[in-house]
């Protein structure tokens, strides 16, 4: 029982981070219609961004988490502008192959730039972790636990409150018509992809830490987010975040109880199930999002 | 007149182990011959069906592991008390064992993943290669997981007392991946002209439309998936049989984008187009190499490359190619 305790509470925390990288997918493509492979580039990104300002510029912890974002934000806003806005109107697939070409350049560029060693960054929380009766968890796993909930909120208030986020659920349910509202629609799809971005980047820049950094670290990352998404709903945010948490939950389980090497394939076997029995998942709300 | 064009072809390429005495260029030919077959194997789907398949990396490697172990023989609990064992079998044997084991594959996956296109569709293919990939590397005790399969005979065929051939030098072997590759082409041209083939290029054109004129949808598909694995099976088995070694790192992710950076540089939905894609792809990683360039920034070409085509190039070099031509020859009669 207290082993199972143990294994909800590691699931919680990383659900958090799954939930996070979701959510960005799935905004990128309820507004977009784009399968954005360069999501686990961002994550990468973001770790990246994170050792640099840990390890080799000697920056705060805390103030290196946001530069990490910012910087994703930025990549993300010139990926869109560079690639993305004169493909408007193409079909998915041609969007796809080259979100793969952006892919596979970004990644291997990564791999020039920092080697292919894995890089561990330092963090400023005590070593001993925070003990609650039958279970422990380390202060690092709480702090990453405590900034992915508070992004979401913060996601889900920007798309809900703000002038914005009314701009951009507009744009998802019928592009046209916002465009005739006065919507402007490369804004809002540049906007969506940087905040996408953004939000990939803090789960890299947040599992960095508690992992190591390595290239290809966000390929896996990549096809854990679209499991995430498929489970939710394309374009559902609450769908995102329910998806991350029932994804960790698996993964964890499954490791535990199964087998540990078929801890990443729990997710592909979901996709699979889930898209067998309800290809539009489980929180689907085809014309809205929010 | 194209007859003997296309047997003079033919001749030139069966002729070059004859006179290219550099073995390395050989190796590099037979490799790029094998992803040259996988790539036509792929346009099939993605060139006359129309659907993105980003997990065909999955049959390649189905084959190539099924060929090696019926050949290698193998000794695997299903369950704890239960014990499948099998003696080593002829290579020509394991060669169709593995052939027919990715087409029914192909089959199983077909079956399941078209009840969902697009966007789900990809998402499903890559999800279906990522855990075979786990499976092989996890499996050790069927697949010897990261210690790879290794000693993998090489394919010998022989008539008792009459001839034996075993295809162990290079140009065997380039001579085997070139009939396969015929093989495969003209199976894929006899496909496409037939009326399967116009019910498939229909369903990609409009799906609707199609099945309102009453073309069974998933049946086509089906059949264009299970062929197409079933080739993409052969080139694992050339590979496997010729490399003789098979590790989880064939079912990388990075050898299905090869494929359709191949199929789209080259054209999609043409005959030559993968060929034309898989002779660039395939002699490009050497060259650069030979210009001192590191993988790592080859891949980086690669990527560029690939954002380039769709943005220039979106129908590929062979239509593109085709196209400047009839402009410039006005008066060529349509035949």
């Amino acid at each position: 029982m207290d082993q199972l305790l143990q294994h909800a509470l590691n699931a919680l925390i990383l659900g958090g981070t799954y939930a996070l990288l979701g959510i960005g997918l799935t905004l990128i493509f309820g507004i977009m219609r784009v399968v954005n492979f360069t999501h686990g580039e961002l994550y990468s990104f973001g770790a990246y961004m994170m050792f640099f300002c840990v390890m080799a510029i000697d920056v705060n912890f805390f103030v290196a988490l946001a530069l990490a974002v910012l910087a994703g934000i930025a990549l993300g806003a010139i990926l869109e502008i560079a690639l993305l806005r004169r493909l408007k109107g193409t079909d998915i697939d041609t969007t796809m192959l080259v979100m793969i070409g952006a892919w596979i350049a970004l990644q291997n560029l990564e791999q020039f730039t920092w080697s292919g060693v894995a890089k561990s960054i330092d963090t400023p929380f005590p070593s001993s972790p925070l003990v609650l009766g039958p279970v422990s968890v380390s202060w690092n796993r709480l702090f990453v636990f405590a900034v992915a909930a508070a992004l979401i909120a913060g996601s889900y208030a920007l798309i809900t409150l703000t002038k914005l986020g009314k701009a951009m659920r507009a744009t998802f349910q019928d592009r046209e018509t916002a465009l005739l509202m006065g919507v402007d629609i490369d804004f809002i799809h540049t906007a969506t992809f940087a905040l996408g971005s953004g939000l990939a980047a803090a789960a890299g820049a947040l599992l960095g830490p508690v992992f190591v950094v390595y290239p290809t670290m966000g390929d896996l990352a990549s096809l854990k987010a679209f499991a995430v998404v498929i489970l939710g709903g394309l374009g559902s945010i609450p769908g995102a975040t329910v998806g991350g948490f029932i994804l960790a939950f698996m993964e964890e389980l499954g490791a535990a109880y199964v087998s540990s090497g078929f801890r990443d394939g729990m997710g592909f076997l979901l996709i699979i199930a889930i898209l067998l029995v309800r290809p539009t998942g489980l929180f689907a709300q085809k014309e809205r999002i929010g | 007149m194209k007859r003997a064009l296309t047997a003079l072809w033919l001749l030139f390429l069966a002729s070059i182990p004859l006179w290219l005495t550099d073995l390395y260029a050989l190796h590099v030919l037979i490799m790029t011959g094998i992803f040259i077959i996988a790539a036509m194997s792929l346009n099939l789907l993605l060139g006359y069906t129309g659907q993105l398949s980003l997990g065909h990396v999955a049959f390649f490697g189905i084959g190539a592991y099924a060929s090696s172990l019926v050949s290698l023989g193998f000794e695997v609990h299903l369950l704890p008390n239960w014990l499948v064992s099998l003696e080593p079998k002829p290579v020509w044997f394991a060669m169709l064992c593995g052939v027919v084991l990715a087409g029914l594959s192909g089959w199983v996956i077909g079956r399941i993943s078209f009840k969902v296109r697009g966007a789900y569709f990809v998402i499903v293919t890559v999800s279906f290669a990522e855990v075979v990939r786990l499976i092989a590397l996890n499996w050790v005790e069927l697949t010897q997981g990261p210690m790879a399969l290794n000693n993998i005979p090489a394919l010998r065929l022989a008539i008792p007392g009459v001839v034996e051939l075993a295809f162990l030098r290079k140009p065997a072997n380039y001579w085997l991946t070139l009939i396969v590759a015929v093989l495969c082409y003209v199976l894929i041209r006899r496909l496409v002209h037939s009326r399967a083939g116009r019910a498939m290029v229909a369903l990609r054109e409009n799906e609707a439309l199609a099945t309102s004129v009453g073309i069974d949808v998933t049946h086509y598909l089906v059949l264009a998936t299970v062929v197409s694995a079933a080739m993409a099976g052969a080139a694992g088995v050339l590979y496997a049989h010729y490399v003789r070694i098979v590790d989880p790192d064939v079912f990388l992710f990075i050898y299905t984008v090869t494929m359709v950076i191949m199929v789209i540089s080259g054209g999609k939905g043409t005959q030559a187009g993968p060929i034309v894609g898989g002779l660039i792809f395939g002699l490009l990683p050497d060259l650069l190499r030979a210009a001192a360039i590191k993988p790592e920034i080859q891949w980086v070409i690669y990527g560029v490359l690939m954002i380039l085509i769709v943005h220039f190039l979106p129908e590929g070099i062979v239509p593109a190619a085709r196209r400047w031509w009839q402009g410039r020859v006005p008066t060529a009669v349509i035949p």
